[in-house]
């Protein structure tokens, strides 16, 4: 199989609102960004992946919608409906197998678009069993939180830790769009809209758009900036039956990473990973996925974090960026987010929460409720 | 077999009890009925905003690239060929030609018309050939009307116009 590296990264700063601009100009914006910092010609570009969902953007068959900004017209292009790191797989897959040396993946999010967001969640749920019961998808993470809390004894103090963490690491990072300080007693009163969550530990919609550039290993050498190769991928759904997946562990999590982990070669995941960019929609979740994907043995993520492990100077950061909780959620764009994260890192460009002798990062994206979905992507200086 | 037979569907013998609307009605089968809720509110952004508010002003806002030359109606701020921004605005006549139309005797949720609702594709006047939008034609003379023919909107008053598509009420031909 050919090497495929990143080339080009481009993102717009995410923000609660963006009314003066529309997804289009959003993605153009962003699409320029990426075919700068990669340093080609748009019209050199062959093929195109873009990660939506209909029912966000409010227009059936959006991929009709994508082209125009990114400068795909009359090109090869398709949409799908999953989280940005999948759409880099295929991006990937596509150069791998020889058919195509330039290719692009563009997700966005307009979120704030969205007005009745409850009804949207709900409208992912099984309509014959699940919604007449008229539970709100957001008490379904609630039940998870409650199940792995109390299997793996997680204390308050270190939920709080997790969001302060995240949301302090996001001060500086240009792109968030909540970086705050946040304490214990901040954490402790916060409001629950379903317990065992707060709303302090769940992550707010944001809008963005982000534009990643792959090329094959050759174009990738040719083209004078460093890149950053791809290693490996992989994607998994447990099951879509709520009533009979696995509430303290992510099963999807640990499936995909296995796949990325074997094609990357990584035997060891606690030694010959530098950083990670891991789904925290829900706090509890950066502790669940660190454990589901053998960053941390079980039951110990909420200790490992207490002891200051996954701070940026720590032993194994974990969301440098901010994470969603500081980031903002940025619906199918979550994904790209997180790689332009790691592509920054391991460029050595993300100044002042720059992580030491960053040489391989892993990126988990999750679907967010009612799934139990997710992808792992292994980036790296090296191709292998 | 006559000719009649042979045109009729064939309808294969199913085994079981056919089911009818009013059984869904009084409950006898089981089934949940779900009408979902959506609401969007979407940020027109620079271009479709201006072109808006242009609208709302009785004028049709344009945009230029000076790279390929193209004067592009509805407007981006992207020239998506070049891939770049354009370059400057630009206020267009209200008239046009008719690039294709088509006469449509039911509504768009199938409910027949009496007078036929005629949407067509216009191009406007100073765009660059073969650029403009759909909008609907209103004539007296359906049967006359030809793609080539020349027409102008008819606009709504001002104190009407909101900064919508519809701020022009229909284009009617000219010549």
């Amino acid at each position: 199989m050919r090497k495929v590296a990143i080339i080009g990264i481009g993102a717009l700063k995410a923000r609660p609102k963006s009314p003066e601009l529309s997804y289009k100009e959003m993605t153009y914006q962003a699409a320029k960004l990426a075919y700068q910092d990669a340093g080609i010609d748009p019209q050199e570009l062959q093929s195109f992946v873009t990660l939506a969902e209909d029912i966000h953007e409010g227009t059936s068959i959006f991929d009709e919608y994508t082209p125009d900004q990114l400068g795909s017209a009359q090109k090869p292009m398709h949409t799908i409906t999953h989280d940005g790191l999948v759409g880099l797989a295929d991006a990937a897959m596509q150069i791998a197998s020889g058919l195509f040396d330039l290719v692009v993946v563009e997700a966005h999010s307009k979120a704030s678009n969205i007005k009745n967001k409850a009804d949207i969640e709900a409208y992912a749920l099984d309509p014959n069993w699940v919604r007449p019961l008229g539970i709100p998808a957001h008490a379904l993470a609630a039940l998870e939180a409650a199940c792995y809390i109390k299997e793996s004894g997680v204390t308050e103090e270190a939920l709080a830790e997790v969001v302060s963490k995240n949301k302090g690491n996001a001060k500086s990072n240009h792109l968030a769009a909540y970086p705050k300080s946040v304490t214990l007693k901040d954490f402790r009163g916060s409001t629950s809209r379903c317990s065992p969550l707060r709303d302090i530990e769940t992550a707010h919609h944001a809008d963005g758009a982000c534009v990643i550039v792959l090329a094959g290993e050759e174009r990738a050498k040719a083209n004078g900036a460093i890149p950053v190769w791809i290693q490996g991928f992989g994607w998994a759904t447990e099951t879509s039956a709520i009533d009979s997946k696995t509430w303290d562990k992510a099963v999807y999590a640990t499936a995909a990473a296995k796949k990325a982990f074997r094609m990357a070669g990584i035997a060891d995941p606690q030694k010959e990973i530098s950083l990670l960019e891991i789904d925290d929609t829900y706090a509890f979740k950066e502790l669940q996925h660190l454990e589901a994907i053998w960053i941390f043995e079980r039951q110990s993520a909420w200790k490992k974090t207490l002891e200051g492990a996954t701070a940026i100077k720590g032993k194994i950061p974990v969301n440098a960026s901010g994470g969603c909780l500081g980031m903002g959620e940025m619906l199918e764009a979550k994904g790209l987010y997180q790689v332009h994260e790691l592509v920054t890192q391991l460029r050595g460009k993300a100044g002042k929460r720059q992580v030491e002798n960053a040489k391989r990062g892993v990126a988990l994206a999750w679907r967010g409720v009612p799934t139990s979905s997710g992808a792992c992507l292994v980036l790296g200086r090296q191709p292998q | 077999m006559n000719e009649q037979a042979s045109l009729a569907p064939v309808v294969p013998q199913l085994i079981g009890t056919n089911l009818r609307t009013r059984d869904f009605r009084t409950g006898s089968v089981f089934f949940e009925y779900y009408k979902p809720k959506l609401e969007y509110a979407w940020d027109t952004g620079k271009a479709i905003g201006k072109f808006l508010a242009e609208m709302k002003k009785g004028r049709v806002a344009a945009t230029h690239c000076s790279k390929c030359k193209r004067t592009l109606v509805p407007p981006r701020i992207f020239c998506e060929k070049c891939f770049r921004d354009i370059d400057k605005w630009v206020t267009l006549k209200d008239t046009g030609v008719i690039e294709t139309f088509s006469v449509s005797f039911v509504t768009w949720d199938v409910k027949r018309l009496e007078k036929p609702q005629i949407p067509a594709v216009i191009a406007i006047d100073g765009a660059t050939p073969g650029y403009g939008f759909l909008h609907l034609i209103n004539t007296k003379d359906w049967k006359a009307l030809r793609v080539g023919q020349r027409v102008k909107a008819v606009w709504k008053p001002a104190h009407q116009r909101k900064g919508s598509i519809t701020d022009i009420k229909y284009f009617e031909v000219i010549e």
